[in-house]
């Protein structure tokens, strides 16, 4: 119990934070430094020459048009659909409303080139699922999807979840005497939805918003499939073209387009700041979740509405896209001689690109879960239990990865990684190791985010037991943290691993030879026609998403509430 | 070799005095409770002694071994203090043994040892059959003892105690409470006990600290502070304590004095050093009693008459100062009620000792 002993181990605490502060700031800042650096001075001379061709030449400000439209137009159709849904689920008394979140959700989890590809498989002339039904477009009709609109359709639906579970949440604190005392005050239901609880409703909305607004920026899966066939491109197809086109001489300028971006997307972030700054909305009482209003006879047709909602936006693009991966080739309808395991087949076990992409985006997810995970869960402890000013700044950058669109880190990434690294000699640009950094770098805050809510649960004098036991932090760590945060942080892992595994944006910029992700292997398959084994990779990748989420479910009670976005 | 010493120790949280200067001195050995209405920052100072915060001002000294100043702060993992949480705080994802046995772990005690100190902790707390138990199974009471034996079983020099019985039902209150007193005999560990039950302090304690509003009010032997209350705060706090204004004598060197409180004469108890004049009067409900023939007292109307078995808790305002109300055991039968006036002699008292309490 010496004072040097003391100092030493405060030494050791210290050290600790040190390591995550520097990792984040790796993670975090380093890239975006870099990225804007290149603007700046391109290829390490200062210069404003590329940004002025850039910003001079016109397919930049006709992407950066199709951008917002298809963004403004994506949210707008997020928000209509999820906010609607949201407050049949958290305000009425609508029956199973697990299997009915666990299905809005779906989407979400399910890669969004998947989505494209699967809705592709229902409009087009050369559908299955159309053929078969004897519905199909006569042969040469161009498939609808290919167009603008087609791109913000499936973006709203692709991000109608994600307003749905911000405002389901703020839905869930609203205390019920707010509503209560409305009801009393003489009001119907409808006047009390619109005057008091959407009004109170606004920062959750905002937010949704908000985060929509950058996902359906930052989105490239969607318009890769929709767009490129149509000549429509929107900044990160851009972006994905002038790079595969012209490889690493193009950098200064996607640098630039990368930076332009994530302007954009800070904007939405800043815009949303300011709606919120003008008002008070802060919920003062706290108390029990409002009771839920009943339906009565509008019951059953809300909840065959609803449920329409779901077959519409999840069955039938699922049913085109399994009809698809069914058929012998594209074009043919599906019937029971033509029904065929083939495709399977052969990008199961002949098709060598695709086995190596099963194994390398298995050990992507899997690792930066891993990864993810074991920083979390010492970042957590400081962000949560040693709130201090600096933290605040480390959570903000450890956010901050993934609140910008992927584009921007997978830019900067290779500017990183272009040249070998410094003091190692070894460069990491063509390998799997960069789609790893982004991974975490990308991921590590859907990891933090459990394992911090995880431990607001948990009564702190269980660790400062501990501590008066004389334990140090990295034992109490070990001992007695990590096996009571464990269920938050396998929710964390699992909700990584899931990202990761579905991911495209970032491996579509940064794979190699040998170095392929299955989002990157069923993109390559559709563009070159093969929509038949495109289609089988996918519906792969979504029983393994399925599987992995319903597993979710069987420890889904120990966890806090709000973790798992497909629990109600 | 546990002595505790703190010495001016100041916390303050954002701009709220949780400690003011609090000083006091505890023997090695000694039983301490800690005393104080909700809030007045009893937990804050056990969480200081134990080292979870860092103190604004002072200086904690456990043994000879200064733990915490303004600049210095020894860790919690290495003051060698035990604890006993309010919410006890035991593992749940370890069985009672392994709760019992971290600390040893820790420590780096290795088996045959380890395992016969933990067993030997549990019996003490009569808990070998739960060994194998995770604490989700059991009684609020038994949870007790596990954090009990927890924090015994690394035979820390210094035990603190926040509010260890308070989550406990009346019954197991009392058994517990002589567990602790056999328990500190036997061990002879300083421990640090904090509590807002006046009766299980008196019950338990060599010594009471009272504090209110982050500061130390007295530090006394139970019977002193209920016979000699520092101030009025203490008088009015320990057991229903009555101030009433009087002019008092100068006391003998026995510490009597005399005294006339609204003009009734009476002999009271002080401290041999009061001087003559204006002073106030600590009274017990005990010190009062209703006049009996031939005695003069203080004229009363009585407010309230509440029975509790055997007696009266008689509640009554003076009728030369109606906003000061008195109150007293009156042995049944007793036939007044409300309205009616009564006489109330005055037999004891304790001269508060003039201060400059704010
Ligand atoms: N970490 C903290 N931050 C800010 N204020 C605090 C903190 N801890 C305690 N306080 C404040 O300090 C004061 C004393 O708190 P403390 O917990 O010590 O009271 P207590 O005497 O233990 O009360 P109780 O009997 O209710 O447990 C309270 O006003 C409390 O709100
Ligand atoms: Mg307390």
């Amino acid at each position: 119990m010496s004072g040097s002993a003391a100092k030493a181990m405060r030494g050791g605490d210290l050290t600790l934070l040190w390591g995550l502060v520097v990792l984040v700031a790796v993670l975090s800042i380093l890239p975006l430094a870099r990225l804007v650096l290149e603007g700046i001075a391109p290829g390490g001379a200062l210069s404003s020459g590329v940004i002025g061709a850039v910003l001079s030449d016109p397919t930049t400000w006709t992407a950066v048009r199709n951008s917002l439209v298809t963004t403004f137009g994506g949210t707008v159709l997020a928000v209509v659909i999820g906010s609607i849904v949201a407050c049949f689920v958290a305000l009425t008394d609508m029956r199973a409303r697990n299997a009915f979140v666990f299905c809005f959700v779906l989407p979400l989890m399910i890669a969004p080139q998947v989505t494209a590809l699967a809705w592709l498989q229902v409009t087009g002339p050369s559908s299955a699922l159309l053929k078969t039904l004897g519905l199909a477009p006569p042969l040469g009709t161009r498939n609808p999807l290919y167009s603008a609109e087609g791109i913000i359709l499936l973006l709203g639906i692709q991000y109608a979840p994600l307003v749905f579970l911000t405002l389901r949440a703020g839905l869930r604190a609203l205390p019920k005497e707010l509503i209560e005392a409305g009801l009393a005050a003489g009001a119907g239901k409808l006047t009390v939805l619109r005057t008091i609880i959407l009004p109170l409703m606004t920062p959750p909305l905002v937010a949704g918003i908000a985060l929509c607004f950058v996902s359906s920026l930052g989105n490239f899966g969607i318009p890769a499939f929709l767009g490129i066939p149509a000549n429509y491109l929107v900044l990160p197809t851009l972006i994905y073209q002038r790079l595969s086109g012209l490889g690493p001489s193009a950098l200064s300028e996607v640098a630039v387009l990368s930076t332009l971006i994530g302007v954009i997307a800070m904007a939405g972030i800043v815009v949303q700041d300011l709606m919120l700054r003008r008002r008070d909305f802060r919920i003062t009482t706290t108390s029990t979740a409002a009771r839920p209003f009943e339906l009565r006879g509008w019951r059953l047709p809300s909840e065959i509405l609803l449920w329409a909602l779901v077959l519409v936006i999840l069955v039938v693009p699922l049913a085109g896209l399994v009809a698809t991966s069914l058929v012998p080739s594209y074009g043919v309808p599906l019937t029971a001689a033509s029904a065929t395991l083939e495709n399977y087949a052969y990008v199961m076990f002949d098709h060598a690109a695709s086995r190596r992409a099963f194994a390398n985006s298995f050990g992507l997810s899997a690792a930066a879960a891993v990864v993810i995970v074991v920083v979390s869960v010492p970042l957590a402890y400081f962000l949560v239990w040693r709130r201090s000013r600096m933290l605040r700044l480390l959570n903000l950058a450890a956010e901050l990865p993934y609140a910008l669109p992927g584009v921007v880190l997978a830019i900067a990434a290779i500017l990183i990684f272009l040249k070998p690294l410094p003091v190692f000699g070894v460069s990491l640009y063509n390998t799997i190791w960069i789609i790893f950094f982004c991974y975490v770098a990308r991921f590590l805050v859907l990891g933090l985010r459990p394992v911090a809510s995880g431990y607001h649960q948990l009564d702190r004098t269980l660790e400062e037991a501990a501590q008066v036991a004389g334990a140090g932090l990295l034992r109490r760590l070990v001992t007695i943290i990590l096996p009571l945060v464990a269920p938050a942080a396998t929710a964390g892992a699992l909700l990584v691993f899931l990202t990761a595994f579905n991911e495209l944006t970032v491996s579509a910029l940064l794979w190699s030879s040998g170095n392929e992700t299955l989002g990157v292997v069923v993109f390559s398959f559709e563009q070159g026609g093969d929509s038949t084994y495109a289609a089988a990779l996918a519906v792969l990748t979504v029983i393994v998403t399925l599987a992995l989420m319903l597993a979710t479910l069987l420890f889904a009670r120990k966890l806090p509430q709000g973790v798992l976005p497909w629990r109600d | 070799m546990a002595r505790l010493t703190i010495d001016r120790v100041s916390k303050t949280f954002g701009n709220y005095r949780a400690l003011d200067a609090v000083s006091m001195e505890v023997r090695d050995g000694e039983f301490l409770a800690v005393l104080g209405p909700s809030g007045c920052g009893k937990t804050t100072l056990l969480r200081q002694i134990a080292g979870f915060d860092q103190i604004d001002d002072g200086e904690i000294r456990i043994g000879d071994t200064v733990v915490s100043d303004a600049r210095r702060h020894v860790p919690p993992e290495h003051r060698r203090v035990g604890i006993v949480f309010q919410s006890y705080a035991l593992w749940p994802h370890m069985s009672v043994f392994d709760n019992v046995a971290y600390g040893l772990k820790v420590a780096g005690v290795k088996d045959p040892e380890r395992t016969r100190r933990v067993k030997e902790a549990l019996a003490l707390v009569g808990l070998e059959a739960f060994a194998e138990r995770r604490p989700g199974l059991l009684s609020g009471g038994q949870r007790q003892r596990v954090a009990l034996a927890r924090c015994l079983v690394t035979e820390p020099s210094l035990v603190l105690l926040d509010e260890p019985l308070a989550n406990l039902d009346v019954h197991l209150r009392a058994a517990m409470e002589d567990e602790f007193a056999r328990f500190h005999e036997r061990t002879a560990t300083t421990m640090i006990y904090i509590t807002h039950d006046q009766a299980e302090a008196m019950a338990l304690a060599d010594r009471i600290a009272v504090m209110d509003r982050g500061r130390l009010l007295q530090i006394a032997t139970p019977s002193d502070l209920f016979r000699q209350p520092a101030n009025e705060t203490v008088a009015r706090f320990i057991g229903e304590g009555m101030v009433l204004p009087a002019e008092v004598g100068a006391a003998d060197s026995e510490g009597r004095c005399h005294g006339r409180i609204y003009g009734l004469e009476v002999s009271l108890r002080a401290s041999p050093l009061q001087k003559a004049g204006h002073a106030k009067v600590c009274l017990r409900a005990r010190d009062l009693a209703i006049a009996g023939p031939g005695q003069t007292g203080l004229s009363a109307h009585i407010v309230r008459t509440v029975y509790q078995g055997g007696f009266f808790r008689l509640e009554a305002s003076l009728v030369r100062a109606p906003d000061v109300t008195v109150h007293l055991a009156v042995p049944e039968p007793f036939h007044h009620g409300p309205g009616d006036v009564v006489d109330i002699v005055v037999n004891d008292g304790w001269v508060l000792p003039a201060t400059t309490e704010s």
